[in-house]
């Protein structure tokens, strides 16, 4: 079966945010994000190419030295939503409030 | 195992990069949705190969999976293996819920004595550990500066031989056919926990209701149609949509699922409307029109977890809207169906 280019997911819901002004270019979040969300712009800054591409894993977050990023991270897993939404956590599977140590099904 | 090497902070053990009859066996359970919760290896250090003072530091979590990927990846390297204890979850779901973190890994960094092993100062850790991993904070709390590896494992060689450099390719995550493929029998699986006992329960109830012996009850109640109609619905839901995503129309899995439920329904009914002699045929077909596409567009759904580019706020966004559809199509099925029923 022939591979349709790249898989995008719902267009405009990622809450992904760049501050421009306090990014200094060090390219952590081209390296960390596994969807190529970002480029490199002119004048030593990095911007964002692909917003619906982002999946809010927050890695580019987690490691911009500079807090340059912000997104609302979380799961894209319809049943993490549900365990949330049915006051479950961490004991059978993913929650949207696991806490670090808790269990989980993923 | 294979041994173990005598080092000045004590004995490590040292792991084959060959996987074993019960390694391959293991895997095979796991990605059929057995144990999955308990393959585990014990958090630690271990050695591949023959590693020195200069051989690379690479972490990984305790999902037995991610920790075989890893070693055999390694074959005919020598290289030290940090393990984290993330409760055996892979270092994607780990590092979403924290367990693969910062804190973890200098935790593990101070534990294992590694600095006393080695010269130099890095960690090569899993890219898509970086949504629990600061490498800034890493670099501040335990000395050692974290490089990004690649996503898949086996990238690895090319990786260390290129002086931890990373292409595009190696960092970007794709979901190929054969990656989806692999996790169908994991989906039915899950699937099954619940669709096994309402079948059961189905073909009971079936038999067990009317003037006749049970099994010409169940043929009465056309039994083995509701059956067929209702795994229609699990397969296009597990089977189906991970395997044609791309071509599915639509963005929103529940979309996608619908859509292999719509196409599994119409083969459904293409068989059924020759063959049953019920009456009240146009209702049921009705009944099934909905109710296939509604299971499937659940269970499509629900393979947003499953997918490596799905973020929260697309999920809930098409939850909001799905859910109450997919509710109201299996209601108005269920309901057209017992009522096809009484017309008998």
């Amino acid at each position: 079966m022939k591979e349709t280019g790249r898989l995008l997911y719902l267009k405009g819901v990622a809450t992904l945010r760049l501050d421009q002004e306090a990014c200094i270019g060090c390219g952590m979040c081209l390296t960390v994000c596994p969807q190529e969300v970002f480029a490199f712009a002119p004048g030593k800054k990095v911007r964002i190419i692909e917003q619906d591409a982002c999946m809010e894993c927050g890695a580019c977050m987690m490691n911009c030295p500079v807090e340059a990023l912000w997104v609302q991270s979380g799961v894209g897993c319809a049943q993490a939503v549900f365990n949330t939404m049915l006051g479950r956590s961490s004991e059978a599977c993913c929650s949207l409030k696991d806490k670090p140590g808790g269990g989980s099904c993923c | 195992m294979i041994g173990k090497i005598l080092t000045p902070v004590g004995p490590v053990p040292q792991v084959a990069t060959v996987l074993a009859g019960r390694d391959r066996w293991g895997a095979l359970r796991v990605r059929l949705g057995l144990g999955r919760m308990q393959y585990t290896v014990e958090p630690g250090l271990y050695a591949v190969g023959a590693p020195q003072e200069d051989s690379p530091v690479l972490v990984t979590a305790n999902y037995k999976l991610s920790f075989d990927h890893l070693r055999t990846a390694l074959a005919g390297q020598d290289a030290w293996v940090l393990v984290l204890d993330t409760n055996g979850i892979n270092v994607w779901c780990a590092a979403g819920k924290g367990t693969f973190g910062t804190a973890a890994l200098c935790a593990q960094v101070a534990a294992s004595r590694v600095a006393q092993l080695v010269r130099h100062r890095r960690l090569v850790v899993p890219q898509l550990g970086a949504s629990g991993i600061a490498a800034h904070a890493v670099k501040q709390q335990s000395g050692f500066a974290v490089v990004y590896g690649p996503v898949m494992a086996r990238h690895l060689p090319e990786f260390l031989a290129c002086g931890m450099q990373a292409t595009q390719a190696m960092r970007r995550k794709n979901f190929s056919l054969s990656e989806r493929a692999v996790l169908v029998p994991v989906e039915l699986a899950i699937a099954c926990k619940w669709a096994l006992p309402l079948s059961a329960l189905l073909y009971g109830a079936s038999g067990l209701f009317g003037p006749a012996s049970f099994w010409e009850n169940v043929r009465a109640h056309g039994g083995g149609w509701t059956m067929a109609g209702l795994w229609s619905g699990v397969v296009a839901g597990t089977v189906l949509t991970p395997l044609l995503l791309p071509v599915l129309p639509g963005r929103a899995f529940s979309l996608k699922g619908g859509a292999a439920g719509l196409m599994a329904a119409l083969a459904f009914l293409s068989v059924f409307f020759p063959r049953s002699g019920v009456s009240g045929n146009a209702l049921t077909a009705l009944a099934w029109l909905l109710l296939i596409p509604a299971i499937a567009s659940f269970l499509g759904m629900e393979f947003t977890g499953a997918s490596p580019y799905t973020s929260l706020s697309g999920v809930k966004k098409e939850m909001r809207l799905a859910v109450p559809l997919q509710v109201a199509a299996a209601l108005c099925g269920l309901f057209l169906l017992v009522w096809a029923r009484r017309l008998q």
